[in-house]
């Protein structure tokens, strides 16, 4: 016989014992106490000597159902205890009757919980100690308090407050939480003081044009309006909403307020796509403003050079990558850290040279999460060289070193093999020296490990030889 | 002018805040007051803790921090030409009224927007101060939301991250060209660099917590439920695929983890450039179905929009199902053998109903009357798979699928 309906650990102790004592579920009549002695005579069994183990997801549902109004609850639970202790798979047979209506019950204690935790209301008792207190009522489907004070616990640590119930009550008070019994509506507050405040919040989100009464009811039912606050709104809301529609229709047009205009303070700053561009950082305002090809479209922003005006050496890469595209600087991304490696390898300082990309915005394919980079074409490349070739105008290097074959292609504007330009020192119109070498994005994607070893070490190499002509 | 009371503030500045489609309050981390001895709490998953006449949840104190605004957006009623009543709230009323809030559990948090006042940067340091009090101060440890200015320094975002739950910055309309006509203030290369300084101040916060020494502290968390934006739908010319292009692109560059499409609703006192017409609130639903068939079903938009007509997506079948009635030589699809990806293009099958099947399947073979207790919508099912008692034979092929599933047509109602 079990006395209190609802108490978990009441009923495992005597399904414990009915298991150990190898009981099946059709011997056994579980009865409340309410409904008279049982036919064991009213006595209990008691857990003996032998364990049972079981699931713990069974066990978690079992903690939750047992809340359940129904009163064939704590026998059906019996039997799936039982069948379950002979049956190990037996919770991830769905289709089995006992186990969808384990899981269904349980789905149905689970939104009651999460009801509650949405539908209280607390309202304000007064203050102590620079303590606030509240108290709420409520009125759950199942005798879920227990499961649901701790969410309150957790929540509202540091007031005090009160949930009463028809079945029991959860009481926080000086960091304390107890239960007592069930009590009455008139227990708590008809009114809080700031009640006004969120039903004129409830009025004021609502949109009157669209009006979807069968999506609200779905999630709060009409069984929980009479002690939500704002639910004594919704009446009237209604009746008015065609009516504010109306209104907006009727004045839907209106005349530009002028005594607003006054805020409206910004000029608006457009960049200019001058040709007087005389410094670095007009170029970089100027390159912020391109829209030369549809890459800017995507990318999040330009991104152009970056170093010293007078360096004596450029790098060119090909464009910025995803980390480069965010940042708004070249060579911040996995490329950009080993060739920071690569760089130093080969005695050069990244401060002292002029890193630029041959193309100026992102290109890419959005795949899920993740940006594919996506090859320049030859287009993009020759229209984003009137970019590159006023950095080359402004800084004036003596040597560029090409990094892949787009950043070939962007200094010579010939599609080159970078094969057929390595190992050898060119010379540009102008006199400017070029070296071409690999893109050091080139090695990352090598999976063989010794070959990329030796193609670290060739870049190096051109890296070197670079410093030594620059020098 | 007379000053307004708390509760004609509160009127106009959630009434204006209430075209922002974004309410969640969910994705974050699990946080309570047991030991900060303060108030509040999150539990990952949001609590709804109520729902308005549009059947939107209320989860959020939703609020402007202000209506005044010096950018003049068409599609907004809050822009500077507009001739609304205006009103401004102190940080300190925005905190108190939060906490009242909070204490009667009526809500789980603040979404704190605001109109553009003096400049960029000092209206984010503004909502900035709220979320400071409200942590600081009151160790409040429910859930905050806080709009990003576009055009804000960098360093605001950065802090605002480390307050905030949650950071958007709406986009508001998909093309550049819709930006540019309705919004003229506002650049997309200036909301696209504040979406992306959000990202890297997320990426930076994950990289210091993996790089930690062991025994120190773990860094501050940025933003834990990532960032979120807004498009709106139908008030300008973009098409369907103009929208999912653009979302597509902003969930792969800044990690976004929601995109909110907000079907355009008349504003009182709009722009003549606008339509004065009921807010196109299917064709927003239907985004949304595309939206996580993109994130959670493995379609890629080119596949979505097999089953649109001129990019626009069909208003009477969901998309999955427009798109399963194009590609009919893929189905019927074995429930019993076929791969999980295969299963998750079945119309009908939601993800979860994909997992109890696989899950099921190891323990034996499924029939028609099993899925039933697995899934909501067997009948729907039919025409598209095989089950050990269940072979849709000709169905599948059969000329008059598609009027199966779309509704009968009736007669248009009269325009709201």
């Amino acid at each position: 016989m079990l006395r209190t309906p609802g108490d978990f650990a009441e009923w495992r102790a005597v399904a414990r014992g009915l298991l150990a004592g190898g009981i099946a579920p059709e011997d056994v009549n579980w009865r409340g106490a309410k409904e008279g002695a049982s036919l064991f005579g009213g006595d209990e069994v008691h857990a003996s000597a032998g364990t049972v183990s079981l699931p713990r997801e069974l066990l978690e549902m079992a903690d939750r159902v047992i809340c359940h109004r129904d009163p064939q609850v704590p026998a059906r639970l019996y039997r799936l205890v039982w069948r379950t202790a002979r049956e190990r798979q037996l919770l991830a047979r769905t289709t089995d009757a006992d186990v969808d209506w384990l899981r269904k019950t349980d789905k149905a204690i689970r939104r009651d919980i999460h009801k509650m935790h949405a539908f209280v209301r607390f309202r304000r008792l007064g203050e102590e100690g620079g303590r606030e207190s509240f108290a709420a009522w409520f009125e759950p489907d199942h005798r879920i308090l227990r499961l649901t004070a701790p969410f309150f616990q957790r929540r509202f640590t540091g007031m005090d407050w009160a949930i009463v119930t028809p079945d029991a009550r959860a009481i926080w008070q000086a960091e304390i939480l107890r239960y007592g019994d069930g009590g009455t509506k008139d227990e708590v507050p008809g009114s809080d003081v700031v009640e006004d405040q969120w039903r004129t919040y409830y009025g004021a989100i609502f949109n009157p044009a669209r009006v979807k009464i069968a999506a609200m009811r779905a999630e709060m039912p009409k069984k929980y309006w009479h002690n939500l606050p704002e639910a004594q709104d919704i009446a009237s809301l209604l009746a008015g909403a065609g009516a504010r529609v109306e209104r907006m229709r009727e004045t839907a047009v209106s005349l530009a307020n002028p005594q607003t205009d006054k805020w409206r303070t910004r000029v608006i700053d457009d960049l200019a796509l001058t040709d007087d561009i005389d410094t670095l950082a007009d170029l970089a305002r100027a390159i912020g403003g391109c829209t030369r090809c549809p890459l800017h479209c995507n990318a999040t922003q330009a991104v152009t050079g970056e170093g010293p005006g007078a360096a004596r050496i450029m790098l060119v890469g090909e464009q910025p990558g995803d980390r480069e595209d965010l940042e708004g600087r070249p060579f911040v991304g996995p490329a950009g850290q080993l060739l920071n490696e690569v760089l130093e390898e080969a005695g050069l300082d990244r401060t002292s040279v002029f890193l630029t990309n041959a193309v100026k915005h992102f290109k890419f394919e959005p795949r899920g999460k993740r940006r594919l980079h996506q090859n320049p074409t030859t287009g993009e490349i020759d229209s984003c060289r009137w970019w590159l070739d006023k950095e080359r105008a402004l800084v004036q290097p003596d040597l560029i070193v090409t990094l892949g074959g787009s950043a070939l292609r962007g200094v010579t504007g010939k599609s080159a093999s970078i094969t057929s330009m390595r190992g050898t020192v060119h010379e540009l119109a102008g006199g400017t020296k070029l070296i071409a070498t690999i893109h050091p994005s080139f090695l990352l994607r090598l999976p063989d490990h010794d070959r990329a070893a030796e193609e670290r070490t060739a870049f190096v190499a051109d890296l070197a030889r670079a410093r030594k002509l620059a020098a | 002018m007379s000053r307004k009371t708390i509760l004609q503030k509160l009127a106009l500045l959630a009434d204006a805040a209430k075209y922002d489609a974004s309410c969640a309050s969910s994705g974050t981390v699990k946080r309570d007051s047991l030991a900060t001895r303060g108030i509040g709490s999150t539990e990952g998953m949001g609590i709804c803790h109520s729902y308005a006449p549009d059947g939107r949840c209320i989860s959020l104190l939703k609020i402007l921090l202000t209506n005044f605004c010096i950018y003049d957006c068409r599609f907004c009623i809050n822009r500077a030409s507009s001739n609304v009543e205006r009103a401004r709230f102190s940080p300190q009323e925005v905190v108190t009224l939060t906490l009242d809030f909070y204490k009667r559990n009526y809500i789980e948090g603040l979404f704190l927007s605001s109109g553009i006042i003096r400049s960029e940067d000092y209206t984010m340091e503004q909502l900035v101060e709220v979320a400071r009090i409200l942590r600081e101060e009151h160790r409040f440890q429910g859930y905050i939301h806080l709009k990003t200015i576009a055009g804000a320094d960098p360093a605001l975002v950065a802090l605002a991250g480390l307050y905030a739950d949650r950071l958007s910055t709406n986009v508001e309309l998909p093309t550049e060209a819709g930006l540019e006509s309705f919004a003229p203030e506002k650049k997309p290369a200036t909301i696209r660099k504040t979406m992306a300084s959000v990202r890297v101040g997320a990426d930076d916060a994950i990289e210091a917590a993996k790089s930690r020494l062991i025994g120190k502290a773990a860094p501050p968390r940025f933003a834990p439920a990532g960032q979120s934006t807004q498009m709106i739908v139908g008030a300008d010319a973009a098409r369907d695929d103009d929208i999912l292009a653009a979302a597509d692109n902003l969930y792969s560059g800044y990690h976004l983890r929601r995109v909110y499409y907000s079907a355009y609703s008349p504003i009182p006192d709009a722009s003549s450039a606008l339509p004065p017409v009921r807010p196109p609130l299917m064709r927003e639903h239907r985004l949304y179905q595309a939206d996580w068939l993109l994130r959670f079903y493995g379609f890629a938009r080119s596949e979505i929009m097999e089953g649109a007509s001129e990019g626009m997506l069909d208003l009477s079948i969901d998309p999955k199902l427009a798109w399963a009635l194009m590609r009919r030589e893929i189905f019927p699809v074995d429930i019993n053998r076929a791969p999980r990806e295969l299963l998750l293009r079945v119309p009908g099958l939601g993800t979860r109903a994909v997992e109890r099947i696989v899950a099921v399947r190891r323990t034996g073979a499924l029939r028609l009357g099993d899925l039933a207790k697995l899934t909501s919508s067997v009948k729907k099912l039919l025409p598209f798979i095989v089950t050990l008692d269940w072979r849709p034979g000709k169905l599948t092929d059969s000329a008059d699928l598609r009027a199966r599933f779309a509704p009968p047509a009736e007669q248009l109602a009269l325009a709201l």
